[in-house]
């Protein structure tokens, strides 16, 4: 029944060729962590959950004259995104790699970056996602009020902030076992989360607690977070943004010395 | 080029491997330590195109190893390892190769139409999908997510993975592992039909009757070593018998006429016999031959590797 030409379609040129590869890449990589719930449902169900239980319901407090509900939004946005950065690239990825599954994919010409790329552009994907459904409780439940401006930023914060904590994904990946991965992953972010403000504002937590939050990857990503509504702490900004810079190339920088380390081993 | 080949059906006849002048596929006194053990310990394989190879041996024996350099995924501790001719991690030379490698999971929320529209778009020149899907047998199931898949059926879509460049040199590490012996007849007749279009096939099994079913020429390893090397009659022979050696003045032909007797081979004053019921064998020869001296009586290496093998089932 098959031709030569049927068998072979037109070959497309070197870049189309490869951007269709990275398309496809993050297509499936999405798709794929959509449908297994026990992902999708988890990273996005406990930001919401959290949300609604110290966000929501305090929705008329007022901390001077931040608004907490809208404090909040800008803080479980953090804790959404980065969850979903390193549950879906740190834990997913570790398994893959146990699996044998990513030797598959590295013994055939799909270009490694295509891969990552993929990874990262879903992580961002369901950072945003998060990010509008507690936009969305926020403003009908909360009380929230939100300028076109200020929720196109925190869209904006939610792809860097995506991308700087994919690295750390990345890192995870290379470094954890993968029957341990999500545990090792939730010991990592939980205590992270807290300490640096994500769960309930960082004023009301223990001096020690604020003072050690400035080592803190996801404390710079939510007070960036936060300036979009004024609400961030004296800190300058711009080492906010060199903070989260930092940490990113560090984790890229570790990630790449392991990677080559375990290339050598392998 | 590799493409026009016309999709036939036929069997793959199996024609003793005539001796083709390039390899394009070589591993060349590969030695491959991890850590305190080797894997490999001085190995050398070359595959010739349109050939069926099977990597013969035991588990740990350096069968998944030896694929695992071919496709670039480690590197030799020493010896050098070339693929049509260059680096098995170039991704031109990755757009010819396909592998099936053991893989505890893939993907199991992609359904098997996505895997293999993924795979496609890797290569510059893919198989058409409907030929995936059909040489794969995977017909009917397109649409199912991998979790629904039986263990034949998951083996066939990582079978369709490597199919899907087109590739001319196929790697299949242990591709019927977990199939019953239906499913596992079914896959070696779409690897004949591969061979049959032209594609040289490398595969690794431990089981003599798979590699005899399918190679054109088997290799069998142990301990990191190739231990014996021939057409599936040859190992066949070799794993059927004892050798004894010693010095004797009885002819040649008339050892080779003793029943049970499947090779004799003269070097200076010694004679190897190689029998399958090596006692009455050595009896008959010396009662004709009192003469008879230095009597060796040895089971091949190959013996004991197959022991393992038919242990570890």
């Amino acid at each position: 029944m098959s031709t030569t030409a049927i068998a072979h379609p037109v070959s497309s040129t070197g870049i189309a060729h490869t951007a269709r590869i990275f398309a496809k890449e993050t297509k499936y990589e999405f798709l794929k962590l959509l449908r297994a719930r026990s992902f999708s449902l988890a990273i996005t169900g406990f930001p919401v959950m959290f949300y609604l239980l110290f966000g929501i319901a305090n929705r008329h407090a007022n901390n001077g004259n931040i608004q907490i509900a809208k404090y909040m939004l800008g803080s479980y946005a953090c804790f959404g995104l980065v969850g979903a950065a390193l549950f879906g690239i740190g834990a997913g990825m570790a398994a893959e790699r146990a699996a044998g599954w990513l030797e598959v994919k590295q013994a055939s010409p799909m270009p490694p970056m295509a891969y990552l790329f993929g990874k990262c552009a879903t992580a961002v994907a369901f950072g945003l996602i998060i990010v509008c459904i507690l936009t969305v409780i926020g403003l009908t439940m909360g009380g929230v009020q939100l300028t076109a401006l200020e929720f196109a930023r925190m869209l904006g914060m939610t792809v860097a902030g995506a991308i700087s904590f994919a690295s750390m994904g990345l890192l995870l990946a290379l470094v954890i076992p993968a029957n341990a991965a999500p545990g090792i992953v939730n010991l990592l972010y939980l205590p992270m989360s807290y300490a640096s403000g994500l769960w309930i504002p960082i004023e009301s937590l223990p001096h020690f607690v604020q003072r050690t939050a400035q080592v803190l990857p996801t404390y710079h990503l939510a007070q960036l977070m936060l300036s979009i509504f004024g609400y961030q702490n004296a800190d300058s900004l711009l080492g906010h943004w060199i903070g989260l810079a930092g940490f990113t190339m560090l984790m890229l920088g570790l990630s790449w010395l392991l990677f080559q380390r375990s290339q050598q081993n392998s | 080029m590799q493409a026009t080949a016309v999709l036939q059906e036929s069997y793959a006849a199996r024609i003793p491997t005539v001796p083709a002048p390039a390899a394009i596929a070589s591993l060349d006194n590969i030695t491959k330590r991890y850590k305190a053990t080797t894997a490999l310990d001085g190995l050398s394989l070359s595959l010739h195109p349109g050939e069926v190879v099977a990597l013969l041996g035991p588990n740990g024996a350096g069968k998944s190893t030896a694929v695992r350099l071919m496709l670039g995924l480690a590197s030799p501790s020493s010896g050098s390892v070339h693929i049509f001719g260059g680096d098995p991690r170039d991704p031109a030379t990755r757009t010819r190769v396909g592998a099936m490698l053991q893989v505890a999971r893939i993907p199991e929320t992609l359904r098997v139409r996505e895997h293999i529209d993924l795979f496609r778009s890797y290569y510059p020149r893919p198989l058409a999908f409907e030929e995936v899907v059909r040489i794969a047998q995977l017909q009917g199931i397109e649409n199912r997510l991998f979790s629904q898949l039986s263990g034949g059926q998951k083996q066939r879509v990582l079978f369709g993975l490597a199919l899907c460049g087109d590739p001319d040199l196929l790697f299949l590490d242990e591709p019927t592992v977990g199939m019953d012996i239906e499913a596992r007849r079914s896959l070696w007749q779409q690897i004949r039909s591969l061979a049959a279009r032209g594609k040289t096939v490398l595969l690794t099994t431990h089981y003599l009757e798979e590699a005899d079913a399918l190679a054109h020429r088997i290799v069998v390893i142990d301990k990191g070593r190739i231990v014996s090397e021939g057409t599936p009659s040859e190992i066949k022979s070799q794993t059927a018998g004892r050798k004894i050696r010693c010095r004797t003045t009885l002819s040649i032909d008339w050892l080779r006429s003793l029943s049970g007797v499947t090779a004799v081979e003269h070097s200076g004053e010694h004679v190897t016999v190689t029998a399958t019921n090596a006692e009455s064998v050595v009896r008959e020869m010396l009662l004709r031959d009192e003469a008879l001296s230095g009597l060796e009586i040895t089971s091949p290496a190959l013996e004991d590797a197959f022991l393992e093998l038919t242990s570890a089932k």
